[in-house]
């Protein structure tokens, strides 16, 4: 059954709490919304409710971490990644820290709110962090895995969630592993590697486009650091084109992150990047806006149609 | 517990050997900063020498107390008082800011004895109440310290920390402004007014000391309190000399971040009595 990601992340959290005693969360006044406040429920002498203060919540994690424990920080994806930016770098990522970034409401996922609340950015800002790995789950079952994962992992990890539902993706024995992308719908005309949402969004588009005889292959890329290199090669050589697709700026993102190993192979596919297009976003129903800024699946079609166009 | 003459006297001998080996690490690099290491000698020197249950031979005990220098660019003096404790080689000093030595520019958790890294300033408070806050929920009767300069405080995220940590009524804890008064453009008065220190952490809901940052026994008796209180953290605003024990740096915002040349290295000397 398809379930909010950051309903699913908030009972992994206290779930983690259950067995682990060295698991501590701490929230900047938004564990309601990202759904940290279930662990803090269920274990209200490990919750350390920080206040509005991002750069301070950091810090503190990253002493937290120095006696053992094993702290989960949570806010608003932006604020997380820009006033909580400089105790990142300074002390987690330059310490190699073992503190856990959840990033609760990624893209534009916090649509009403607007463009002060959308998160653009913030996997530019986090993959470029020395010590940090990047995780963008895409389905229950993913985020589980990536909770998990972040819990055992040694070092800084930054999950990105979404307030949104997301459909399922995945079964009970899916095996995810970190440096892994999976091939989730094959084809041989064109690779589409999302990442989160636009995982969705690139099926939707395979399924519309199946019927006018085209035949794509959708990766979810959900370690976006460290990435598969190995799975981007094969498909830029087995399909010859390559779409990324993300609710994230053209720039710096899975986009980059993409093209950096198809240059460093030698690849040299014809590549599209559907993703907002380095420009702020606005308030509004979140389909809408989705539609407005080109990362939904006729945004998905758009990029296939281009990068199919110059392929031949 | 108070010390004796005798002892204090050692600790300022110390002090006085650690002011000419720094000033000697940043004249051999021509580079570093003079006028906040020399501030927070003292501070530092106490601390590390006789107060912190901190091993060499066992640096991960989970028992130790921690330091964090927040105020990262008086790394130079911690460095030397890591060195007499033996968590770093003796003939290390010269190296500071050398390419391939644990000795960087600001503090790093490749240098044993570095419990954070600091140089971003504004951090450390915070860092230092997460420890204290994780020593806490492993029942540990370790102590955390976190040494602030007072141009520090210009930063938000020092008084986000100052707000919290009363909050977890963290007694583990203790801060230590080395109220100097000098900032790397000027005095703290001409750069960010400072206005009521001790009203502002008192306000904040701290137990505050107000003492001189350069006397023993006076930093010692002040430390003996903090660990008495029993409500929460403790502020020491330690009032020092920025420069301290070199006439012409005392004061002087031009030796925040200025390396000594030939003869102000030989003046300097002079002053602080020679190696002997």
């Amino acid at each position: 059954m398809a379930k909010a990601i950051r309903e699913v992340y908030g009972s992994v959290l206290a779930e983690l709490g259950d067995t682990n005693p060295n698991i501590v969360v701490l929230d900047a006044d938004l564990s309601g919304s990202t759904k940290s406040g279930i662990f803090g429920k269920a274990h209200p002498d490990r919750f350390f409710n920080m206040g509005i203060a991002e750069s301070n919540m950091v810090c503190t994690a990253a002493g937290l971490s120095t006696t053992g424990k094993i702290p989960f920080v949570n806010t608003f994806t932006v604020f997380l990644t820009t006033l909580g930016l400089i105790a990142t770098r300074g002390q987690v990522c330059y310490g190699n820290l073992n503190v856990k970034f959840g990033g609760a409401y990624c893209g534009m996922s916090d649509a009403f709110d607007g463009a002060t609340h959308h998160a653009t950015e913030d996997i530019a800002v986090m993959r470029s962090l020395p010590n940090m790995t990047v995780i963008v789950p895409s389905d229950e079952k993913s985020t589980r895995w990536a909770t998990l994962f972040a819990a055992e992992h040694i070092g800084p990890i930054y999950l990105r969630l979404s307030r949104d539902v997301y459909p399922d993706l995945y079964t009970d024995d899916t095996k995810f592993e970190c440096g892994k992308g999976a091939i989730v719908r094959d084809g041989k005309d064109v690779t589409v590697i999302a990442c989160g949402l636009l995982v969705h969004k690139a099926m939707e588009a395979a399924e519309l486009l199946a019927q006018k005889g085209i035949s794509v292959r959708v990766v979810d890329m959900y370690s976006i650091k460290p990435i598969d290199k190995e799975l981007i090669l094969k498909c830029a050589k087995e399909t010859g084109a390559i779409v990324t697709a993300e609710e994230h700026n053209i720039y710096g993102g899975l986009g980059g992150a993409v093209s950096e190993v198809l240059a460093w192979g030698g690849a040299g596919v014809p590549t599209e990047f559907v993703g907002i297009q380095d420009t702020f976003t606005e308030s509004g129903p979140y389909n809408q806006l989705l539609a407005k800024y080109g990362v939904d699946a006729n945004g998905v079609i758009a990029g296939i149609e281009k990068v199919l166009a110059r392929k031949k | 517990m108070p010390l004796s003459k005798a002892r204090i006297a050692e600790l300022n001998e110390l002090c006085r050997t650690f002011r000419i080996d720094v000033l000697k690490a940043i004249h051999g690099i021509q580079s570093g900063h003079p006028g906040g290491s020399l501030s927070v000698c003292e501070i530092l020197t106490l601390l590390y020498q006789e107060r912190l249950n901190i091993d060499a031979a066992n640096p991960k005990d989970p028992n130790r107390d921690r330091l964090v220098l927040s105020k990262g660019h008086a790394a130079p003096m911690l460095y030397r008082n890591l060195i007499e404790k033996g968590f770093l080689p003796k003939n290390s000093m010269m190296t500071l800011r050398h390419i391939d030595s644990d000795l960087q520019g600001h503090p790093s958790m490749h240098t044993p004895g570095v419990e954070m890294p600091a140089g971003p300033l504004g951090l450390g408070l915070g860092a230092a109440q997460g420890m204290a806050l994780g020593l806490r929920l492993n029942r540990s009767p370790a102590r955390v310290y976190a040494i602030l300069g007072d141009g520090e405080t210009d930063e938000g995220s020092v008084w986000e920390a100052a707000m919290s940590a009363p909050k977890f009524k963290l007694c583990n804890l203790t801060a230590i402004v080395d109220y100097n008064k000098v900032q790397l453009d000027g005095t703290t008065e001409e750069i960010m007014p400072l206005r009521d220190m001790s009203a502002k952490w008192h306000s904040f809901g701290w137990n505050v000391i107000e003492c001189n940052g350069h006397d023993i026994r006076e930093l010692n008796a002040a430390l003996d309190a903090c660990e008495k209180m029993k409500d929460g953290p403790s502020v020491i605003i330690a009032s020092t000399v920025k420069g301290k024990g070199v006439s012409f740096m005392e004061g002087k915002a031009a030796w925040h971040g200025k390396p000594l040349s030939d003869d102000d290295l030989a003046k300097a000397l002079a002053e602080l009595g020679g190696e002997k």
